[in-house]
């Protein structure tokens, strides 16, 4: 349908740009807020040079009719809005939104806003499938920041490679995936595994180790991997306990019991949703005091801490790539940003920083492509780094993920992490593990 | 030896295991108790149970938060306020949509199933639009949060006490009211035949209603007690909902203590295999260990004798 429309509009793109700078839109008091906000954006070095001087010319930025025009390139948000998934979901869109709007504020991608379609995929698989047929057939979006569980990824991918989309996904995941149209901005497994577990077993001495876990994917292959590291790659380590529980379950004094019982110097617990609630709460209850009982968890960012209580999980450890409290100049930025936008008693999590990256490296990659088309995004993404990422600093892989760093979170009783560790090195992504499976 | 165990080991977890199990008999008799009221004796599915367990959630919530601004000092009282509120709450509402929604359908029971499944979905949606879409943190106080401990081993959680303790008296007191007060009389007669109850003077109409809004109110005072294990977010209702069914069904539909004695029969299965099975497999095994009875006895387990 654009096909034609933008050849005629590189005629007129000169005259159009000059009446552009000469009388510049009125600024809404929201988008001045936010470029207040940004005002030290700048320092992160990442701002295109002058981004009017060198537009490229749409024609070739833009080789396979995606909805660009000279001044608009068009992008979707796909997450749940509705349903059960909503309360882990409206992080990712409210990140991804000011990312947006920041990129907006500092001249747009290439030298063109951007203008987002949000579509809600309704905590529903194949309507998540259904939207991004949408989002990819009828807006031609150039990139979708979108899903979150393994399962809409899932139900998604067929449909990114059929049409040949981009799509950047925030979740930390279970690995064993690797894609031309997708890219990873959350960990994977053995990312966030295994530097956790080398931690705990120096520092506190750890020997034994019980893995928990809810009943789907993610947890499973996640403890396969952790089962696999203590028995096989540390020394005088064993698994004393794995127990998984239907998502959605929410009584555990029975296996708080079978704990108490076998007593193991770590308890691994990788349980997701409303399940967490009823397990801090329950532990907590029946006299399990997480100052003394070492606890480590990959599942609990500070969004989920809402609705536990710092009081229920206080003391307890949290193994991911980025924490609300990390101190470093990005996130001293990122941090009064977001709130700045959603409010201030808004919180950030892990998933929430990783979906802010989507458009960042969207943004990044196509500068050093110099293009809109999916395949030359595709091709230049390996290599490409943020220098400007709350977490710190970060790079594309080879396989579509993130070199990130892994940190170790202590929980404290407001509901933010003390980060008491972080890896050396950058993690190198590995979605396909040897000797893990 | 058994199992692994130490016969000190033994004894401390049939202590324990036989304690979880109370909690989960009285945290499946008060999810049940509202519903076979409701189901048992109107013959109205209720889907949206949860949904009213979540309005006493979201109620003991803000009076928790009112209490925080305006009466610290009485904080460690709260939430028996909130339970008397939540009761109110969530019955008002059972009587409101008992009167716009129920009682025109009570001719088509499989109607009332769908019309309550979409009553669910719009009061989740409002619960988003008011409190957002993210859990809420109820905060407790602290002396409802600790564990009384016994020996080495044993440690009873408190607030598995007070849910046991809620449980006897909302149970005792529906027991009074079904079996021994005049209205619960009444309740019975509308139950066992409409046309001669009302022949003799009751009003129908108004049993319903009060009969809809009780069960309602005793699950708003479950959600408020459930904020004490469990989560408070806009679809928590979704996760009580499945076993509260399982309860009400394997009982018996119409008798209340058949209602009592599946609760006790699925709570110590379930919480016994769980200490010897993964959780997931415990739950397949109860399951199939349900259907196994549904199978020879479909009634369920108590059954009302009847002449039709």
């Amino acid at each position: 349908m654009q096909a034609g429309i933008p050849r005629l509009c590189t005629a007129l793109g000169d005259q159009r740009m000059s009446e552009y700078s000469s009388n510049p839109p009125p600024i809404s008091a929201a988008r001045r807020r936010i470029l207040q906000g940004l005002a030290a954006l700048p320092a992160l070095g990442l701002l295109p040079r002058s981004a009017r001087a060198d537009k490229p010319a749409t024609a070739a930025v833009n080789t396979t009719g995606l909805a660009v025009t000279d001044d608009t390139v068009t992008v979707g948000i796909l997450h749940s809005i509705s349903g059960t998934m909503a309360l882990s979901e409206t992080g990712s869109v409210e990140a991804e939104k000011l990312a947006i709007a920041q990129i907006n504020a500092q001249g747009g991608v290439l030298g063109r806003k951007i203008n987002f379609v949000q579509e809600d995929g309704a905590s529903d698989w194949p309507t998540f499938a259904e939207k991004a047929r949408k989002l990819l057939v009828q807006d031609k979006c150039a990139a979708v920041f979108g899903c979150w569980t393994s399962a809409s990824r899932k139900a998604v991918l067929p449909v990114f490679e059929q049409y040949n989309g981009m799509l950047y996904y925030p979740t930390f995941y279970e690995g064993l995936e690797q894609s031309k149209n997708v890219i990873y901005t959350g960990q994977e497994a053995t990312q966030q595994i295994l530097a956790g577990l080398d931690w705990v077993t120096k520092e506190k001495g750890a020997k034994t180790f019980y893995l928990l876990g809810s009943d789907y994917i993610w947890p499973r292959t996640s403890n396969k991997i952790a089962r696999k590291h203590i028995e096989n790659h540390m020394t005088g380590t064993r698994v004393v306990g794995e127990d998984y529980f239907p998502l959605g379950h929410t009584q555990f004094n029975s296996v708080i019991n079978k704990m108490k019982l076998v007593k193991p110097d770590v308890i691994y617990a990788i349980i997701v949703g409303g399940s967490n609630v009823a397990f801090y709460k329950q532990l907590k209850a029946a006299g399990v005091d997480l100052n003394k009982q070492t606890l480590m968890t990959i599942s609990v960012t500070e969004d989920e801490i809402v609705g536990i209580g710092g009081e229920n999980i206080a003391g307890a450890y949290a193994c991911m790539k980025y924490f609300q409290s990390i101190k470093n100049p990005n996130n001293e930025k990122f941090v009064p940003a977001f709130k700045e936008m959603w409010g201030q008693s808004s919180v950030i999590g892990d998933v929430t920083q990783a979906a802010y990256l989507g458009p960042w490296l969207w943004l990044l990659t196509a500068q050093k492509a110099g293009s809109f088309d999916i395949d030359k995004i595709a091709a230049a993404s390996p290599g490409v780094e943020f220098k400007g990422a709350p977490e710190g600093y970060v790079r594309i892989h080879e396989n579509h993920h993130l070199w990130s760093r892994t940190r170790v979170g202590r929980a404290r009783t407001d509901g933010q992490y003390d980060v008491i560790y972080e890896t050396a090195d950058l993690m190198e992504p590995n979605p396909f593990p040897k000797g893990y499976q | 030896m058994l199992f692994g165990y130490s016969f000190a080991d033994l004894g401390s977890i049939l202590a324990m295991q036989g304690f979880a199990g109370l909690v989960l008999f009285s945290v499946f008799v008060l999810m049940a108790l509202g519903l076979a009221i409701i189901f048992g004796q109107m013959g109205v599915i209720n889907m949206a149970h949860g949904e009213f367990m979540i309005l006493g959630a979201y109620i003991t919530f803000l009076v928790e938060k009112l209490f925080v601004a305006f009466l610290p000092g009485a904080f460690s009282l709260y939430f028996f306020f909130a339970i008397a509120l939540a009761f109110c709450a969530s019955g008002l509402l059972g009587m409101a949509v008992e009167w716009l929604l129920i009682r025109h359908l009570y001719r088509r029971p499989l109607d009332t199933l769908l019309a309550t499944w979409g009553l669910s979905l719009i009061l989740q949606q409002v619960y988003r639009s008011i409190f957002g879409a993210r859990e809420v943190g109820v905060e407790l106080p602290g002396w409802m949060m600790g564990s009384m401990h016994l020996s080495g081993t044993i440690e009873i959680p408190i607030n598995g006490l007070i849910v046991m303790a809620i449980t006897a008296l909302i149970t005792a007191g529906v027991f009074i009211l079904i079996l021994r007060a005049p209205w619960g009389r009444q309740v019975r007669a509308v139950m066992q035949n409409r046309a001669m109850a009302g022949a003799v003077g009751i009003d129908a109409g108004r049993v319903d209603r009060l009969t809809f809004g009780l069960g309602c109110g005793i699950a708003g005072v479950a959600g408020s007690a459930f904020t004490m294990i469990g989560s408070t977010s806009p679809t928590a209702g979704q996760l009580y909902i499945v076993d509260t069914f399982l309860v009400v069904v394997f009982g018996g539909a119409q008798s209340l203590i058949g209602t009592i004695a599946s609760a006790f029969t699925i709570s110590q299965a379930r919480s016994t295999m769980e200490f010897f099975l993964s959780g997931s497999m415990a739950q397949v095994v109860v399951l199939l260990f349900v259907v196994g009875i549904l199978m020879l006895r479909p009634q369920g387990l108590f059954v009302l004798k009847l002449r039709r």
